[in-house]
Formats: structure tokens, C-alpha cells, sequence
């Protein structure tokens, strides 16, 4: 569903300057294609002939080529605000080129290098009796860690999130709320670690807990909250006034008006919110090495002992050295990407099913 | 069914603002009142205390009483929901939640109170419906989305949603301003049904309109950008578009307004 406004330019009319007073001379359809290959393979032929190595320098030659020439070539035709026009959309391509290239080139190294060991029995077992220089071993204790310690921070964090922001938008006005939205944007800004050493000090030094997967699960809860809040915010604040004023108009109370109508207007969102959050906490690693303190056994409980997660697991793999130990860290990285898809994609399958709809 | 209104008195104000100033009229039962006026008079905000919807805006206030068969909605201990439920409203554009189906838009003020069964239900919808002179476009697709109607379909809807409540009066603000001549025919005849069963308060920026529904008709006007509105004449619409007892009155009507 593109909001895009369609402006055609105009194809190069045959009697182009014959024509009317309203008809220009137009750069064929193909112009910008065979700009972006000519100027690629200018791009090349410079790179080879200067003797550069580095092929990021070809490619920085080869967008610049492009976009003087996409200049030069509808100035020249065309005019000076199609050429500009051009200029602007060739810069955006550019741009969007080399957004897209660090996703892509970290999609590949994870995939090819990941694929190498991903099998069910790496999926099945942990590392239990493998030390970290024989291949074998696997990533179930860290798997069954992260999703335990994600599950419990987003039940706590979740919650009081939503209720936060449903505070601030259909509640809240004063003091209170101007102090809430400032600690939330404080709480924003706090380092992971930090947070882990805050659950270190109340729940394990002073009340004498030991590590587990429940303390780590309350430091990214920390870090969850305020994400959510914001999201959440944000998307309820995007609920037409008009919708409230319907509901309350026909008698129905303002809980029951949040509850029926505001938030599943906004349900979407407010899932698509949650997962960025989910997101954002699944790759942490400070606070779990703090806090779960890492385990190469499978532990099911969260609330008593060592537990793994994911980038702990890939962090610890990592430090061995080996080259068994390097496939076993792609691996993971490749299970925890793959995870945070999975969840992705599921927000957005929910966002689907409730978005508000529009068919005839 | 059918409530009488009685206001006297009545100051809305937003935040330190006086939007609207000492009104006091009558509204009888089973009639059709027109509020007619320039914009920014205080004609929606007047409508809107009259179900205690004023009071949602941030900063909105009231002075005064309003008496719904000598009961006063402002009284200590009223409870604004209940009023709400005997006093419905339709607004300038039409609003049907966009998650709920045809069917769920109309039960929505029902089933949100909750207590009712499914039978009970779609037989209230199906008269809602009928009731809204919508039900012969919509019945084979009482379960689609409501935002797929039209512009006149979707604001019938939303009639169709504050009558299945039954309520005893039923305000309408500009109801029509956002749709075309033959939708706007098929509302103004809908007034016309409507007021055997509810009293009718309409604002409306079409003195034709007000000419043709409305039994009487109120001139609202303002001093000056920043002053207070006021209630300049009450009287019946025949009277008012024939020979108003004040000039403000006659100028705004025939155009000489200002």
C-alpha cells in the first residue's frame, strides 16, 4: 500500500519541441538504469586503473559518476528542475544503497558461516561435557535461557508499560505526568549495564539472591520498560479523538472505552512496539553476565541457578578461539537473529489480523 | 421516551475562557431544534453540555443548570456516563470504530455496557438499523467492516448506533456539513422520523436545513472574536426565517450578516 503521489514524468514525445507549448524534450524510461550500469562499470574501470584496493573507494566513485551524470544528462535534455529532481531521487537511491549494504553483507557472513554447524543437533544440545576446542556441543541451554529470561522481563515489563502509557495519554495532565514522562526518557538513556548492577546490588548482594535467569529477566525488564512506553505512547496518542468522544457519547465508561475501543485501534502498533522492545533486550549481553552468570548445562528453571542465553553463549564461543568454538558463536548469532524475526514476524502477523479495517 | 430540556442559566467556560454565556431555553419533547448561527458562537459547545460532553475537553467547565424533566444533569452525585446514555449524540464527521464490524458498531454502546443477549442484540440492531433507514443497504453485510460504507451510509451508521441505545434525546452536531446534497436528504427525512420517538437537537450551519427540519430555531451570536457567545432568539422556525423579533437576527439570515 503506497501513499506515494504518482508523478509521472513525461516519456520523450517523438516531435518533442514540436509539439504544444506544454510538451518537453523527456530522458527515456531506461535513462536512470543505464546511468547506474554505465556509471557501476566507470566506476570499475577507475578503481582498476588508479590501482585502487579498496572496493569500498570503486563504489564511492561509481554513486558519485552517477549522480553527476544523472545531472549533466536531464540538464542537458530536460531542464534544471527536472535534473534537480532527478539529482534528489539518485541521491536517495545512493543513499538507500548504502543503508542496505552493511544489513545485507551481516545477513550473509551470519547466514554462510552460521549454516556451517546449524543443525537439530546443535538446536538439541548444550555444551555440557564439550570443551570449547572439539567441534559438537549446541545451543538449547542458551536458547531455552534467552527465551525464559525475554519471556519474564516482557511479563513484567509489558504490563506496566501499557498501563504507564495508557496513564500518560488518557489520564495523566500535571505534575505527576510531566515527572513520569521525564523518568521514562531518563530511564531511556540507561546503560545495560547499569541496570544489571542495580538488580546485582538490591536482589543479589543485599537480599543475598543468588544468579538466575529471573534477576537477569528484571535488569532488561529495566530496559524494556521505557521502550514500551514510549511505542505505546506514541501509538495511542495516533487514536482519533473522535473515536473516544463516540464511545463515551453512547454512555460507555472511560475504562471500558480504553479498554474496547482506544486500544484496539491502536493493538497494532502497540505490538509492533513490544517486539522492538523484545528485540532490543534479546541481544543484551551485560546485564545476563552480571546477573544469570552464564552455564554450559541446561537448566530449566529460571528462578534458581545459572542459567546461558544466546549472546552470552556467542560471546563466551567467541573468547575460546577455535575454530569449532568461531562456527558454534555464527551459529548462535544466526539462531538469535533468526529468533527475533520469528517474534517479528509474529507482531507483524498480529498487527495484520487487527489493524483496523478498510475493506469494502 | 422523549425528554424535555430546561436550561437556564448556563456559562460554559474552557480553561479561564467563557465560550459561551447565561443561556436559558426551553427544549420541548418530541421536537426538532435547530441552533443556527456564525461560527464560533458556542452552538457545538452549548450542544456538547447538554450531555455533559463539554467537560471532556481538557479545561472544559459549566455554570448553570440543565433540567431534563426537572432533573438537574449538573446536580451533585449525577453520574456523566448515565447522562450520556439518555442524552446521544452524532457528530460532525462521521466516527464508526474502525475495528468493529457493521453489526459491532451498532451493538457497540450495548454491548460495552454489557448485559445483553446475542438474540436480543441483532434484534436491536436490525431496529437500529431500520430506524436509521439503513438497514435494506447493509443487511448482507452486517459482519464487513463499517469504514467501508459511504460517507452518508457511515454517518446513518452512526445515528443508527446512538439510537440503539435508546436514548431520550439525541443531539446531532452539523450532521451533514461533511456530505452531499442527496445523503444529507436522506438524514434530514430520518429527523423527521426520528422525532416521534426522540427530542432533537441539531446544530447546523444550513438555514435551509434548519428551515426544513426544525420545529424552532435558536440564533446564536458573539459580540466580538473573544467574547462569549450568547442566545440572541428562541422562537418558532417559521417565525424566525419570516420575522424575527431581533435584527441581529434577520441581517444573519438574509445575509447581511457582519
Amino acid at each position: 500500500m503506497s501513499h506515494a503521489i504518482q508523478d509521472q514524468r513525461p516519456v520523450r514525445a517523438r516531435r518533442a519541441r514540436a509539439g504544444g507549448s506544454l510538451t518537453r524534450g523527456g530522458l527515456p524510461r531506461w535513462a536512470p538504469a543505464a546511468t547506474a550500469v554505465l556509471s557501476t562499470l566507470l566506476g570499475c574501470a577507475a578503481g582498476l586503473a588508479f590501482g585502487l584496493q579498496s572496493k569500498v573507494q570503486w563504489g564511492l566513485i561509481a554513486a558519485l559518476l552517477f549522480v553527476a551524470a544523472t545531472y549533466a544528462s536531464s540538464a542537458v535534455v530536460e531542464n534544471t528542475r527536472q535534473a534537480k529532481d532527478r539529482v534528489a531521487t539518485s541521491v536517495i537511491w545512493v543513499c538507500f544503497l548504502l543503508a542496505v549494504i552493511p544489513l545485507v553483507s551481516l545477513l550473509w557472513t551470519t547466514l554462510s558461516r552460521g549454516m556451517k554447524v546449524l543443525t537439530g543437533h546443535f538446536l538439541t544440545h548444550s555444551m555440557n561435557g564439550v570443551t570449547g576446542f572439539e567441534p559438537g556441543g549446541g545451543v538449547y541451554h542458551a536458547l531455552l535461557g534467552t527465551v525464559q529470561q525475554v519471556a519474564l522481563a516482557t511479563l513484567i515489563a509489558a504490563p506496566i508499560g501499557l498501563l504507564t502509557a495508557v496513564y500518560l495519554v488518557e489520564y495523566g495532565k500535571g505534575r505527576l505526568a510531566k515527572a513520569v514522562t521525564f523518568f521514562v526518557d531518563v530511564m531511556t538513556g540507561i546503560p545495560s549495564i547499569v541496570a544489571g548492577l542495580f538488580i546485582l546490588t538490591t536482589w543479589n548482594l543485599m537480599l543475598g539472591f543468588g544468579p538466575s535467569g529471573f534477576a537477569g529477566a528484571m535488569a532488561l525488564s529495566i530496559l524494556m520498560m521505557p521502550v514500551v512506553v514510549r511505542s505505546t505512547e506514541e501509538m495511542l496518542k495516533l487514536v482519533p479523538n473522535e473515536l473516544r468522544e463516540a464511545a463515551l457519547a453512547l454512555g460507555v465508561p472511560k475504562w471500558r472505552m480504553i479498554l474496547k475501543v482506544v486500544l484496539p485501534t491502536a493493538v497494532g502498533g502497540i505490538s509492533t512496539g513490544l517486539m522492538l522492545a523484545v528485540a532490543r533486550i534479546a541481544g543484551e549481553t551485560a546485564p545476563i553476565m552480571l546477573l544469570v552468570f552464564g552455564s554450559q548445562l541446561i537448566n530449566g528453571n529460571p528462578f534458581e541457578g545459572a542459567q546461558s542465553s544466546l549472546p552470552l553463549y556467542i560471546w563466551e564461543q567467541y573468547k575460546v578461539g577455535s575454530d569449532a568454538s568461531y562456527d558454534r558463536a555464527w551459529a548462535a548469532a544466526l539462531v538469535l537473529i533468526a529468533f527475533v524475526m520469528i517474534l517479528n514476524l509474529v507482531a507483524r502477523g498480529i498487527a495484520r489480523w487487527k489493524a483496523p479495517k478498510t475493506g469494502r | 421516551m422523549a425528554k424535555r430540556i430546561d436550561v437556564s442559566g448556563l456559562s460554559a467556560f474552557y480553561g479561564t475562557h467563557k465560550a459561551i454565556d447565561d443561556i436559558s431555553m426551553t427544549v420541548e419533547p418530541h421536537s426538532v431544534t435547530a441552533f443556527i448561527g456564525p461560527s464560533g458562537c458556542g452552538k457545538s459547545t452549548f450542544l456538547r453540555t447538554l450531555n455533559r460532553m463539554h467537560e471532556v475537553t481538557p479545561g472544559g467547565r459549566v455554570e448553570g443548570k440543565v433540567l431534563l424533566d426537572d432533573e438537574n444533569l449538573y446536580g451533585p452525585g449525577v453520574d456523566p456516563v448515565a447522562v450520556r446514555r439518555t442524552v446521544g449524540m452524532v457528530f460532525q464527521r462521521p466516527n464508526p470504530f474502525p475495528t468493529m464490524s457493521i453489526f459491532e458498531n451498532v451493538a457497540a454502546g450495548l454491548r460495552l455496557n454489557g448485559g445483553h443477549r446475542r438474540q436480543d442484540l441483532s434484534d436491536i440492531v436490525e431496529r437500529s438499523l431500520r430506524g436509521a433507514n439503513l438497514w435494506n443497504e447493509v443487511k448482507d453485510r452486517l459482519h464487513k467492516p463499517g469504514s467501508g460504507l459511504s460517507g452518508g451510509q457511515q454517518q446513518r451508521l452512526c445515528i443508527a448506533r446512538a439510537i440503539a441505545v435508546e436514548p431520550e434525546v439525541l443531539l446531532m452536531d452539523e450532521p451533514c456539513s461533511a456530505l452531499d446534497p442527496i445523503s444529507t436528504l436522506a438524514i434530514e427525512d430520518l429527523i423527521g422520523e426520528l422525532k416521534e420517538r426522540f427530542t432533537i437537537v441539531i446544530v447546523t450551519h444550513n438555514m435551509q436545513q434548519a428551515a426544513r427540519v426544525s420545529d424552532r430555531t435558536a440564533f446564536f451570536n458573539l459580540a466580538a472574536v473573544g467574547q462569549p457567545g450568547k442566545l440572541i432568539e428562541i422562537d418558532e422556525t417559521d417565525r424566525i426565517f419570516s420575522n424575527p423579533s431581533v435584527q441581529a437576527t434577520e441581517d444573519y439570515i438574509s445575509g447581511r450578516f457582519g
